[in-house]
């Protein structure tokens, strides 16, 4: 597991969410909307400056709708959910991230679509960024270290944006590939892992109604340590299945090589789903502990659950496979 | 003692439990960030493995410089090393696994990682009990011997965290070349050239 840092924004520094007014949205946005200009400045002085909006993007306007399905669980907060991070990107500690992503400019940005589908293309970010077009779904989130979160999510489900490039029968499989830019993303020059990120879904999991992509969090565009501008949520699969800033998406015929599973394929399989009763061949995934609001030093355990609570909804997808085989 | 010696030991003291003060105020103080169980096991783990490596150190500075009175030191070193995986493997059994005990015996037999961190603390047991001068001049030559377990525990506490890292071992890797140096230079050398040097005289002998 790779060491978590303290973070180096104090708590009570931090303004919390909730109490966050309109006049320093304004403020907020004008700044993300700076973001461009920032990149060629003295980079001491933007830099601050730059970490503040990164950390907390403009307020998405209107607010997404609520979507039904949200789970009742307590969320996490706002400012863990955004300094606790793996995005080896941008360093392996967790607070790597929000440390490093801050000068990240996420724009221009396209996204290529191509394989097996018959109307290739590009999907228009700003087309998915549309307020009105966005829902806010709380889903859990599992990691295969062994910790989880409850997260607000803002984005569209993955299934609508995948048809419209019209996947043939030969479309099995879906690919999705991370930015690879060593020059915007420190972490890549380092070869912990082999770049660009790649991660992978059946075509069937990934036109499941529960597979989110993603554009925000917490009712703001999406900051740059959580895979600004766009990224996969699967709740019923453990985080690193969820890409974050892709760049492309490929249908295949054939099953897709994903990262951790070329990096460890002892250790980490191609479905990864969430499942107490198959372990990791160094710890146990029977129980989890919950990244929790009150930060309590106690009973932060709890039980993981198939697919991550999600059975109900996804376990048909898996009628008949072998789940510690497929793991 | 001399009055420098014993000053000198208390600023040890002192210093020994800042890494402990600093972890308690950041837990007062909610600092501890996102995963408070998980900070605490990794501050109280990083201080085991520095004040384990700092006690290994005694010896082998204490030959390059000259200084004998350097000795005196390594008991309180051991000592707090101890007393940090104690917390470590505390915060681990109580914290972490809080309500979920019955995966402790799994866990100690399944997980290399907490097989062999297990190991390393049950290994620092005997040697904090017969750490006393009664037990020192009670064992006489067989306390030395004993003593040597550290070597093991070093080894074991370093993979204990080796084994735990998801993909960047730049960290436990550090601490492994440092043991490695602080175990090698244990090593005497120069007996692995005597035997040659005896073939070569007998050689001669024969020759004669």
């Amino acid at each position: 597991m790779s060491r978590p840092e303290i973070p180096t924004i104090p708590a009570s520094e931090i303004t919390d969410e909730r109490t966050f007014l309109g006049r320093r949205d304004l403020l907020k946005s004008a700044l993300a909307l700076a973001g461009v200009g920032l990149i060629g400045c003295g980079q001491d002085s933007a830099s601050a400056e730059a970490k503040a909006a990164a950390a907390e993007p403009a307020r998405i306007d209107p607010p997404p709708r609520p979507w039904p399905g949200s789970s009742k669980e307590a969320l996490t907060r706002f400012e863990d959910v955004t300094h606790y991070n793996n995005y080896y990107e941008f360093g392996t500690g967790k607070a790597d991230p929000a440390n490093n992503a801050a000068r990240f400019v996420a724009r221009p940005w396209t996204v290529s679509v191509d394989g097996e589908c018959a109307a290739p293309g590009r999907v228009d970010l700003d087309d998915l960024l549309k307020p009105a077009l966005l829902e806010e779904r709380i889903y859990r989130l599992r990691c295969v270290e062994g910790w989880s979160m409850v997260i607000p999510w803002v984005g569209v489900p993955l299934a609508g944006v995948l048809a419209r490039f019209k996947p043939t029968s030969k479309a099995k499989f879906v690919a999705f590939e991370t930015l690879k830019d060593p020059k915007r993303m420190p972490g890549q020059r380092s070869d912990v892992l082999d770049w660009p990120y790649r991660e992978g879904l059946r075509i069937d999991e990934a036109m499941h109604p529960l597979a989110l992509l993603a554009v925000g969090v917490y009712g703001r565009w999406l900051p740059n340590q959580n895979g600004a501008p766009l990224r996969l949520v699967v709740p019923w699969k453990y985080g690193y299945k969820s890409s974050k800033a892709i760049v492309r998406i490929r249908f295949t015929e054939q099953q897709p090589p994903t990262s951790w599973n070329v990096y460890a394929p002892g250790e980490y399989g191609f479905y990864s789903n969430v499942n107490p009763t198959v372990d990791h061949p160094r710890w146990s995934q029977a129980s989890e502990r919950r990244i929790a609001s009150d930060r309590s030093l106690l009973n932060a355990r709890i039980a993981t659950l198939p697919f991550n609570g999600y059975a109900d909804q996804v376990a048909a997808l898996y009628t008949g496979m072998d789940l510690s085989r497929f793991h | 003692m001399p009055m420098r010696i014993r000053v000198s030991k208390l600023a040890l003291f002192a210093a020994c439990l800042l890494p402990l003060a600093w972890l308690l105020a950041d837990t007062l103080y909610g600092q501890l960030g996102a995963d408070p169980v998980q900070q605490i096991t990794h501050r109280s783990g990083d201080w085991t493995l520095r004040l384990l490596l700092a006690t290994l150190a005694v010896t082998p500075l204490r030959r390059i410089t000259g200084y004998n009175p350097l000795i005196g030191y390594r008991r309180m070193l051991g000592l707090f090393a101890f007393f940090y995986a104690c917390l470590h493997f505390a915060t681990y059994l109580i914290l972490d696994l809080g309500g979920f005990w019955s995966e402790i015996g799994a866990d100690i037999i399944k997980r290399p990682f907490i097989t062999v961190g297990f190991l390393a603390w049950l290994s620092m047991l005997p040697l904090a009990l017969t750490s006393t001068r009664a037990m020192v001049r009670r064992l006489g030559r067989r306390w030395q011997l004993l003593h040597r377990l550290i070597y093991a525990t070093g080894i074991f506490a370093v993979l204990h965290f080796l084994w735990l890292v998801k993909a960047d071992h730049s960290e436990p890797l550090l601490y492994a070349a440092i043991l490695t140096v602080l175990l090698g230079a244990r090593i005497d050398w120069r007996r692995w050239r005597r035997p040659l040097a005896r073939i070569g005289a007998s050689g001669s002998k024969r020759g004669n």
